[in-house]
């Protein structure tokens, strides 16, 4: 009884109407600012091309149709290389990226969470000082090691480094922190697991949310990953890519590529929808501590 | 570790020196060390090697054909002194991120904040509507349909049927618009990796601390959000503001895609271009290093900056 009093001693303190109004008008113009384009970017995909090309523009469509996703297919059609080629990029070296990452990242986040040896602290200052600057910096002499490998012009450029991103390390490593109880693990290794073994048996199991952030997160970044400086093979380009050459093609493709960038934007949407209480709880354990 | 080989240690360290103790226990967790090495090694060469790589070449002349030479601070004088536009660079670079950062920050919680209390189901697909933007790759182009050149644009028919201009404005190419426009776009797409983390640690903090505080006379919701809630999501708060920070440094492609590259007059030209101009364009690795070097330096020097001032807050 006390602690229903108390809640609704609070909600008539710490609440005031006028706030709570204030606050909707002010989310709720914030979210018009935020959700119109992508609203305008469905509607104008869905236009046929006479109300592409009236004036005054209209916002809604009137008579959707589907004629510009069609035309889109025509136009892959007649690219040179072959458009299933620019999506199989994309997905390969999503799939290999994110998958290379997941395992790599989790197990050193493992190890620096939670076995301690000399240098551990170290290095984890490291990945959390590599969060402040961003690929931008690194981007020119990157090409001077792939080129040292031969790496530049294959997919182990776009590949191997997204294994070592950082973002993904942090959150795991912080996630494990508070959510993957030391003493299980010390009865595990008392039972004689080794450490890869309680890693894979004991730990991973306790932490799926955070491995779906992983996932996404490196997904993400790869599926959107446009133009690189490393590739110049036509036929090893993305499908980001192969959309900014759509959209490049000027007014007439003005449909095509507004069907481009819904198809574009719709499969990272559709993905954090099915993830996001996953993505959440991951955020949970984010802080930095000093 | 159990408490027999803590104590073991423990008895372990006085008679021995620390070198020979830290040696010891460098043997004993090999197994760590073969599992950190994938990452780590990686994560060596493609970040941590690259940045010292990047200064060590910003001495020098280098062309990717020839053996660079070494001209010691040359790059960067040439960088600061007789590079007018890595002058005009670094000007819009930090207005842009004095802009961006701060501002994506403050939305990301502002809006994280409001929608706290909503209903969960309610609160997912507000969620969506504003981290939506920051996920959808070139999604951003849209704007370069609204803003159009001519008067089949949103923005400019708009404006022609309401008599507020005579004639189309060529938004992008106008060096008064290019640059307020391009950090509008990059606004819209900033709620990400924060936002995200600003809602779980809202969701995370201590409800019966509400309550204590309703109790100990807390008033409104303002005082309950400087008195509970910044303080206890400190370290969301700190790794917030390194996402955010970072993020504003990273919009150059945003720049490229809607101003072309170079902007008129270099208007929204920012150091990010200037790096790719040089670097990507014309192979002159040893100036472009130097630029990247002293990109780096502001963006951890503006990183160490904010947490510091972040760490004082509320002690």
């Amino acid at each position: 009884m006390a602690k229903l009093r108390t809640r609704k001693h609070k909600v008539v303190l710490a609440r005031s109407a006028g706030g709570d109004v204030g606050i909707t008008i002010i989310l709720t113009i914030l979210g018009i600012f935020m959700f119109l384009p992508m609203l305008y970017t469905i509607m104008q995909s869905l236009k046929p091309l006479d109300e592409l090309w009236m004036y005054p523009p209209k916002f809604y469509v009137m008579s959707p149709t589907f004629s510009n996703f069609k035309s889109l297919f025509s136009l892959m059609n007649e690219s040179w290389v072959p458009f299933s080629r620019y999506i199989f990029n994309t997905i390969f070296t999503s799939v290999a990226g994110t998958f290379g990452h997941l395992f790599i990242a989790s197990l050193a986040a493992y190890t620096l969470a939670k076995i301690k040896f000399p240098g551990a602290n170290g290095m984890f200052q490291l990945v959390q000082l590599s969060l402040m600057f961003n690929a931008t910096v690194t981007s020119i002499t990157s090409f001077i090691i792939f080129s040292a490998f031969h790496w530049l012009d294959t997919y182990w450029a776009i590949i191997v480094p997204a294994w070592a991103s950082t973002l993904g390390l942090y959150l795991m490593k912080q996630f494990m922190d508070s959510n993957v109880p030391d003493t299980v693990l010390e009865s595990a290794r008392l039972d004689g697991a080794s450490e890869l073994k309680t890693y894979w048996t004991i730990a991973m199991p306790m932490v799926k949310p955070a491995w779906l952030t992983l996932i996404i997160y490196s997904f993400q970044s790869l599926w959107n990953a446009g133009a690189s400086m490393y590739i110049h093979s036509e036929q090893l380009k993305s499908f980001s890519y192969a959309i900014t050459q759509i959209t490049a093609g000027g007014i007439k493709r003005a449909g095509a590529s507004a069907a481009a960038t819904v198809i574009m934007m719709m499969v990272p949407i559709l993905v954090f929808v099915v993830s996001q209480s996953n993505i959440i709880e991951t955020m949970g354990s984010s802080g930095m501590k000093d | 570790m159990s408490k027999k080989t803590a104590e073991k240690q423990a008895v372990a360290r006085k008679d021995m020196t620390m070198g020979q103790w830290v040696w010891k226990e460098m043997k004993r967790n090999k197994v760590a060390y073969l599992m950190v090495a994938p990452y780590m090694i990686l994560f060596l060469i493609f970040t941590v090697f690259p940045v010292i790589l990047s200064i060590i070449i910003s001495f020098t002349n280098f062309n990717m054909l020839e053996m660079p030479d070494f001209v010691f601070l040359n790059n960067y004088i040439t960088l600061f002194f007789d590079d007018d536009i890595f002058l005009i660079a670094c000007k819009n670079t930090f207005i842009f991120a004095a802009i961006v950062g701060p501002a994506s920050y403050l939305l990301s919680f502002l809006v994280a904040w409001f929608i706290n209390e909503l209903p969960p189901k309610i609160r997912a697909v507000v969620t969506l509507i504003f981290y939506a933007p920051s996920i959808s790759g070139q999604a951003y182009l849209i704007w370069q349909t609204l803003f159009s050149a001519d008067s089949y644009g949103w923005v400019n028919a708009t404006l022609l049927e309401l008599g507020l201009i005579d004639e189309e404005i060529n938004w992008f190419q106008r060096e008064e618009y290019a640059m307020p426009l391009c950090i509008v776009v990059s606004l819209w797409t900033s709620l990400g990796t924060a936002f995200l983390s600003f809602i779980a640690g809202l969701q995370g903090v201590d409800a019966s601390l509400y309550e204590a505080g309703a109790v100990d006379g807390i008033k409104n919701r303002w005082q309950e959000l400087y008195y509970i809630t910044l303080p206890s999501m400190k370290p969301q708060l700190m790794f917030g503001a390194v996402m955010s920070i970072t993020g504003a440094f990273g919009y150059g492609a945003i720049v490229t895609a809607l101003c072309g590259f170079p902007s008129v007059n270099y208007s929204a030209h920012t150091i990010m271009h200037h790096l790719e101009d040089y670097g990507g364009q014309r192979y002159e690795i040893g100036y472009s290093s130097a630029i990247a070097v002293v990109l780096f330096v502001i963006m951890v020097g503006a990183n160490a900056i904010v947490k510091k001032i972040l760490s004082k807050v509320g002690t």
